[in-house]
């Protein structure tokens, strides 16, 4: 790699261990790889990339500050929930956490993460290679195909396959560890695969040639260059489904399989200890910080044989698969068929068995409207304090920002319930006056979801060159008119995309949206927890499969603009 | 960068003042709306439900339809819930809590939050289905039975006693909720009745007789329904919630209660009941009135085929009547110390 290292585009100034790149753990979906990742999906086109961190200059005062009120806003119920931990006796504290059982739990989390992760990247990284370095026969249908699995909660996915395996063997159970890490995977792996497109798609050829000049086959070229490029990108969406798997609360308890959410659940629903619940949660803080770390050294590594977009030639080759062709499109299209026709076949299935209806056209019309309000409400707010956070993070990155960021993924790896529990004490603690009402449950979304749109974000502004709006505020514009005009519109398809992401979360959002919901406001995910919990699957079935079309519409947006470009 | 350092300044206050001000002018809203809802206190009311919605609404409605009391339902889950409500103190907005089972309802009690009932009320409940400190009331009863599928289970293989299916002939073969308030509030009573240790042997035995496990009894009864269970501890009227999802009869289905009998704590009654915030507060008054009537009663056992509560009513449809069973004589009220039994269930191993 000496030759990559010495390479002129190698610009490692930008990606110093210090720079954005590394307090930029998931630069996300679909966001692309970071700061040298290439922007390719969002930031378009193969512009210059800036040779120095735009000028300190650029991020007035007024935008650190800023940047640091919202991003407090946000992370508001995790200081509170730090404050109300405090209370539980320590040596209580020390007895549940340090217990045998605790500690078993601990590792099976660790283990479920572990192989969920892997699994999800070996898929989507398979898939995106499929779709962007081969001549796949329906290449357009399978990149938007592999990325819908997403639209899926994993709730819906855990039930169906429940009921399938009902009636494809009755008299055996499908639950345990083999059986959680398959639904978690085929609803995860989109995190991997979606910034992996954007990142090979924007991988230029010129390196590939140079390697392949230089007598390396075309797989070893692949698999020593292009993928190494690419790396930063592929590790954050690993930190993604590693954070997914650490924080999903409804497949493992729907397929028993005993991780450390649940010891906070039991706590919670069992013994109506709520601050022990609360207290509990941090060891998941912990895992966290230990994904948080190795995505970081992934990074760090990775970040100095990639290279940036620009300039970097023209599109790669797509390779003809030749007698492989018929294999390919099996094992691309396998974990799809199985992970989308799953869940139709059991709702199907659910409508048809059951006699039980929905009460009317408005209750789903008006389950459905909620849901696109709140959603759409908690992708609004969550993109406005993502933004100038990520100003701060792509012009100044300090320590401060960082921080800010690294502890938006913690809230991030929080499970629902217990985000929601913290925001009821805040709510009622200190903002009585708009506790059950929409700006909680919206505070409440900020809270879990802010790394999602962060990432994009983030990628976004490292890609809108500063010297732009530096010439716009020379030519006598005042900053906040030359930001609007100038680096707006230049972040803009990067804002879309996260708040693409935080909107289709927020869709298939439950135990958050149950707990902080203004009384009698019924989305489609509520609904579909009304129904199932009183047996009423056939009454169910409507909501899931709305749940999920619905959540495809930000899916498809956010792959429509790889269509363009596959 | 033209920007000095006092027009940053100014321009940061003026950004404070702005907040400052959207603050102020949300909470004086908010103001003027509470005295709004003052006024509308007298003919409204806000009900926390932990029972589901497609269960009470329809109760609600008819209620409303006869008081004109309109009321803003919350669901939720009990716990959950009674979590949020522990939380909310004194703020909350809630004037009735509707729980599952009597251990939250006993949970919100030992904080002090429920106001003490009327005993006109109260009067006509019998006394072990009610709190001793007249703070909640038991509006619907709840049989433990043993569900099991007759395709796979001979009548004479069914255990006697509860503690049998920890019997080496029953292993893997029957399922538990350990998680679910339903069981959990069954294991307090076996501590009641047998005691602690005994408890712990029956709870380990589960654990040692690898008792299939599920999160909720309605997965107990849809798996024993389909045959990938044999037999599961539940509640008697899952039964019948299944039986009306698949349109049977239920005396067409393939499963079967079996209830355990000579006062076993197997056969548990357990109730579904409510506490009030307030008892002064007349609509509150009105909805536990209604619960507690004839058309309220006759509800439950007809939509949920719930025992009702209060005497003189005939019980669910295909159950035995009240007096003719034989359950376990029990004070509900004994049934309060559900920590312990968390933890009992926990260190057996059973809830993961």
């Amino acid at each position: 790699m000496t030759l990559l290292q010495d390479s002129p585009h190698t610009r490692t100034d930008r990606a110093a261990p210090d720079g954005p790149g590394v307090g930029a753990p998931g630069t996300g979906i679909p966001g692309t790889g970071g700061p040298d990742g290439p922007a390719g999906l969002f930031g378009r086109g193969r512009r210059p990339v800036p040779r120095r961190r735009g000028p300190a200059r650029l991020l007035p005062a007024w935008m650190v500050i800023l940047a640091v009120v919202t991003t407090a806003v946000a992370l508001l119920p995790l200081f509170y929930l730090v404050v109300r931990a405090a209370e539980y006796p320590t040596a209580d504290f020390i007895d549940t956490v340090f217990s045998a059982r605790s500690g078993r739990l601990a590792v099976s989390s660790a283990m479920l993460t572990t192989v969920v992760t892997g699994l999800c990247l070996v898929i989507g990284v398979g898939l995106a290679v499929l779709v962007t370095r081969t001549r796949i026969p329906g290449r357009r249908l399978l990149a938007v195909a592999a990325a819908l699995p997403l639209a899926v909660p994993s709730y819906v996915a855990a039930y169906s396959w429940q009921s399938m395996n009902q009636l494809v063997s009755p008299g055996t159970t499908f639950e345990g560890f083999w059986p959680a890490v398959a639904v978690i995977t085929l609803v995860t792996y989109p995190y991997v695969y979606l910034p992996t497109v954007a990142a090979l798609l924007a991988v230029g050829s010129d390196q590939e040639e140079a390697a392949r000049s230089l007598g390396r086959g075309p797989v070893h070229t692949f698999l020593t260059v292009t993928v190494r490029q690419a790396t930063p990108a592929i590790a954050s969406g690993g930190l993604l489904c590693a954070i997914y798997v650490i924080a999903d609360f409804g497949a493992v308890a729907i397929l028993r399989v005993d991780t450390f959410t649940r010891v906070v659940y039991t706590s919670f629903s069992m013994g109506f200890d709520r601050i022990g619940a609360v207290a509990l949660s941090t060891v998941l803080l912990a895992l966290t910080m230990g994904v948080l770390f190795v995505e970081g050294r992934i990074r760090r590594t990775a970040t100095r044989y990639s290279q940036v977009g620009s300039g970097s030639g023209g599109r790669p080759a797509r390779a003809p698969l030749g007698r492989w062709r018929v294999p390919a499109l099996a094992a691309g299209w396998a974990p799809i068929v199985v992970a989308l026709g799953v869940p139709v076949a059991a709702l199907s299935l659910w409508s048809g068995r059951g006699v039980s209806r929905p009460g009317s056209m408005e209750e789903v019309l008006g389950a459905l409207i909620n849901s696109l309000w709140a959603a759409g409400a908690g992708a609004l707010a969550t993109t406005a304090i993502a933004l100038p956070l990520a100003l701060c993070l792509a012009r100044r990155p300090s320590l401060l920002s960082r921080s800010l960021e690294r502890m938006a993924y913690l809230a991030h790896s929080l499970p629902g319930p217990v985000v929601g529990l913290s925001v009821v004490m805040l709510g009622i603690a200190v903002l009585p006056m708009f506790y059950q009402t929409m700006w909680m449950l919206v505070l409440a979304y900020c809270t879990l979801m802010l790394p999602l749109a962060l990432g994009p974000a983030l990628a976004a502004a490292l890609h809108a060159p500063p010297e732009l709006e530096e010439a716009a505020r020379s030519l006598g514009r005042p900053p906040l008119i030359a930001y609007l005009r100038v680096t707006l519109p230049l972040m803009a398809p990067g804002i879309g995309a996260g708040a693409m992401m935080v909107m289709l979360t927020a869709i298939k959002e439950l135990p958050a949206t149950l707990m902080l919901r203004p009384t009698g406001f019924d989305t489609l995910a509520t609904r579909l927890w009304t129904y199932t919990g009183s047996e009423s699957y056939a009454a169910a079935a409507p909501f899931a499969l709305l749940l999920v079309l619905v959540a495809s519409v930000p899916v498809w947006l956010l792959v429509s603009r790889l269509l363009k470009e596959v | 960068m033209t920007q000095t350092p006092s027009t940053r300044a100014a321009r940061l206050t003026a950004v404070t003042a702005v907040g400052a001000l959207t603050v102020t002018l949300a909470a004086c809203g908010d103001d003027g709306g509470n005295g709004g809802e003052e006024a509308a206190d007298q003919d409204s009311l806000v009900l926390y439900s932990g029972r589901n919605e497609e269960l009470i609404q329809p109760l609600i409605d008819d209620f409303t339809e006869e008081t004109g009391v309109e009321v803003d339902v919350r669901y939720g889950d009990t716990a959950e819930l009674a979590a949020q409500l522990l939380e909310e103190g004194d703020n909350t907005d809630a004037d009735v809590f509707l729980a599952q089972d009597a251990g939250a309802l006993g949970q919100v009690a030992s904080e002090g939050m429920f106001d003490t009932l009327d005993s006109e009320l109260l009067d006509q409940v019998p006394e072990i289905y009610r709190d001793a400190d007249e703070q909640w009331v038991g509006l619907s009863g709840r049989l433990r039975t043993l569900i099991y599928n007759e395709d796979l289970v001979d009548e004479d293989e069914l255990p006697e006693r509860v503690e049998d299916i920890n019997d080496e002939e029953y292993q893997g073969r029957v399922a538990v909720a350990p998680t679910n308030a339903s069981f959990q509030s069954f294991v307090t009573a076996y501590r009641e009745l047998e005691g602690d240790e005994a408890a712990e042997d029956f709870l380990s035995g589960l654990a040692e007789n690898d008792a299939p496990i599920r999160e909720k009894n309605g997965e107990i009864v849809t798996d024993v329904a389909s045959g990938s269970l044999e037999m599961g501890l539940v509640n008697h009227y899952y039964l019948y919630a299944q039986a009306e999802e698949s349109g049977e009869d239920p005396e067409d289905m393939d499963i079967a209660n079996h209830l355990f009998g000579d006062g076993d704590v197997g056969a548990l009654m357990n109730v579904a009941g409510a506490g009030v915030m307030d008892a002064d507060h007349e609509p509150s008054q009105q909805l536990m009135e209604y619960l507690l009537g004839e058309d309220g009663q006759s509800y439950f056992v007809e939509e949920t085929a719930e025992y009702p509560m209060i005497e003189g009513m005939d019980g669910p449809e295909g159950m035995p009547a009240l007096e003719d069973l034989d359950i376990p004589d029990i004070d509900l009220n004994r049934l309060e110390d559900l920590e312990t039994t968390v933890e009992k269930i926990t260190d057996s191993g059973l809830a993961g």
